[in-house]
């Protein structure tokens, strides 16, 4: 047994350090772990991440009290019952539909900050792989939660993007039968992405967040130049008081309390949006029960797939499956394709400048495209920023090649 | 003394791997369609009824399933199901690009899609450089009589998947 102190009370601060060295837990995860001071508010949207998925976590659970997971009862029991019957029950489906619709918009916001900045690379690799394993893991959880109120967008979406599965030529339609255990979307089915709706998914993706943290902890997270900044020596100054000259505070309690300051903003304009702005969560279509024998005049998945649905809809169907498929990977690769040694706003990185806005424009365009009925001048719009995609991460390596190393 | 760690140490993982193999069977047999799914994949369907020119939609394993008999101006395909001097158009009515259903425009004679803006002719040919890749799938047939069961596989249709007229479903 290591030495304890047996006069501490119990539950005492010394009681509880003998016993689960909370200190020392504290220091590593919060008091002394080393925050810029040289960031602004987009470095808020990851605490407002976390925040924003336990607000879908909580009225989830309330949600699931009175959700039946049948086809006959699914959508009467969300519709009806939720809606209508239970006290409150609006409030937590209002929660809930604009929890899923923001927590990809700040992913968005949080994603192209870390472009623009220049985090994803020099050590700090992992918290991007991580980060877009949660956005993975986060489209498989908002594509499976839509299947639950089985209307007929539902319905359809869960037609549509289960046949991707038969790859095209390959026409592997038994797999795709095997993923809906029917041959059409049915009981089976729903009863499978309730599970993983509910319960594998969300279990995933709180690992995932784990790791995220995990991974910022040695590389620390990136400032607004992209400086180096000798986090060892700067926290000296911190601890000796030296708090003007240090370039770092502490996550706790210094960056907690601006983050919270940024998340009391945030928050006011989601319950605003809870309140008052709902029905931009909510798909009209969705409030007719599925119908497998009558197909919505105009299939759209939500705002926040519309850009890589755009990049699969202009091509043939092997050849936009391949799209479809390379566009939901290649953001991985970008710390490997980014081959510049600078790690520095966009604005100061020459031709990546360029590169990053056109990037961000080309997938608000497609997003803009993939809400339009496929006629006209849209499908020529939608074919062009499709195609420009590819040619912006095909150009990436070779643009960041030629970028000069910026001298400090 | 380390080899008879290393032997513990394959002996657990050998019996790991195999427990894990095992359970990653056993969830895939989980994941399949039940067999009472797969009973009920037959459907049996009147062709006689059907007024020719006009659409009708029938149901087999949930999909919807287009029966249109065709005027005398309609075009003959291989494709059609002939039942005496009359032709008929039986498809899966679900686009083969990524299976919306596609509705039907008498006046242009086509299938049009609305989700990705595929169209078909009233063979259930696909029109060149859209979306869709494929004819409209027929579903496995069986003539009999002026009625069809869908789901068995008649001779007419085992014909028609050996000229490659239509895909398995
Ligand atoms: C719900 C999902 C997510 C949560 C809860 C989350 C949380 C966080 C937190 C708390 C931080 C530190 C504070 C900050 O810089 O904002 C962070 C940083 C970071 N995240 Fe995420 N994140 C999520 C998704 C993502 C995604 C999808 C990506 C993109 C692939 C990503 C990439 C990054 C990067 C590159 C950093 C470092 C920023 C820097 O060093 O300046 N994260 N994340
Ligand atoms: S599903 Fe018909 S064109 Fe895509």
């Amino acid at each position: 047994m290591a030495k304890f102190d047996e006069k501490a009370k119990p539950f005492s601060k010394q009681w509880l350090d003998d016993r689960l060295a909370i200190t020392t837990v504290m220091k590593v995860l919060n008091i002394e772990y080393w925050i810029p001071k040289n960031i602004n508010f987009l470095w808020a949207m990851g605490m407002i991440l976390a925040a924003t998925f336990g607000m879908l976590v909580i009225s989830g659970i309330f949600l699931l009290m009175y959700y039946v997971p049948t086809v006959e009862g699914a959508f009467d029991s969300v519709n009806y019952t939720i809606m209508t019957e239970v006290g409150y029950g609006w409030l937590w489906r209002h929660i809930h539909g604009v929890g899923a619709s923001l927590v990809f918009l700040i992913i968005y916001i949080h994603l192209f900050t870390g472009i623009y900045y220049g985090s994803y690379k020099r050590g700090r690799e992992m918290i991007w792989l991580s980060g877009m394993l949660l956005f993975v893991l986060f489209s498989a959880e908002a594509f499976s939660g839509y299947m639950l109120p089985w209307g007929q967008m539902s319905y359809w979406a869960g037609m549509v993007i289960t046949n991707l599965f038969a790859g095209g030529s390959l026409e592997a339609t038994g797999f795709v039968e095997w993923i809906r255990g029917d041959y059409v979307p049915a009981q089976a089915f729903l009863g499978r992405f309730f599970m993983l709706h509910v319960l594998l998914l969300p279990l995933v993706i709180i690992g995932g967040i784990g790791f995220h943290f995990a991974t910022l902890r040695l590389p620390h997270v990136n400032n607004q130049d992209g400086e180096e900044i000798d986090f060892e020596a700067s926290a000296k100054l911190w601890k000796e008081g030296k708090k003007k000259e240090s370039q770092v505070i502490p996550f706790h309690p210094v960056f907690l309390s601006k983050d919270v300051f940024i998340m009391g903003i945030y928050f006011i304009l989601f319950f605003y949006l809870v309140f008052y702005n709902f029905e931009f969560a909510m798909d009209p279509v969705n409030f007719d029960p599925a119908d497998g024998l009558k197909t919505p005049a105009h299939i759209y998945p939500e705002w926040y797939f519309l850009w890589s649905y755009e990049i699969l809809r202009p091509f043939p169907t092997d050849l936009g499956l391949i799209a479809f498929g390379i566009a939901q990977v290649i953001f991985l690769a970008l710390p490997f394709l980014d081959r510049s040694p600078n790690v520095a706003p966009a604005s100061r990185r020459g031709l990546f400048k360029f590169w990053f806005w056109a990037l961000l424009l080309d997938v608000l365009v497609l997003t803009f495209m993939g809400k339009l009925p496929p006629q006209g001048i849209w499908n020529t719009i939608g074919f062009i920023a499709a195609v420009m995609f590819f040619v912006l991460w095909v150009a990436l390596p070779f643009i960041t090649k030629l970028e000069k190393k910026i001298e400090e | 003394m380390s080899t008879r760690r290393n032997f513990m140490g394959m002996a657990l993982g050998g019996f790991t791997a195999l427990g894990a193999v095992g359970g990653l069977y056993a969830a895939k047999r989980t994941w399949e369609p039940l067999p009472s799914v797969k009973a009920a994949g037959f459907t049996t369907i009147d062709l006689s009824e059907a007024k020719a020119g006009e659409l009708v939609t029938e149901k087999w394993r949930g999909k919807p399933i287009f029966v249109l008999k065709k005027t005398d101006d309609m075009p003959y395909h291989d494709r059609d199901v002939v039942i005496g001097s009359d032709r008929y158009l039986i498809t899966v009515g679900l686009c083969t690009h990524l299976g919306c259903i596609p509705a039907y425009n008498s006046s242009d004679k086509m299938f049009n899609c609305a989700c990705h803006g595929g169209k078909f002719d009233v063979s259930g040919i696909n029109l060149p450089g859209l979306p869709p890749s494929f004819p409209l799938d027929i579903p496995p047939f069986r003539i009999e009589g002026t009625k069809l069961v869908l789901g068995e596989k008649g001779t007419e249709y085992n014909k028609m998947l050996a000229d490659k007229l239509t895909r398995k479903v």
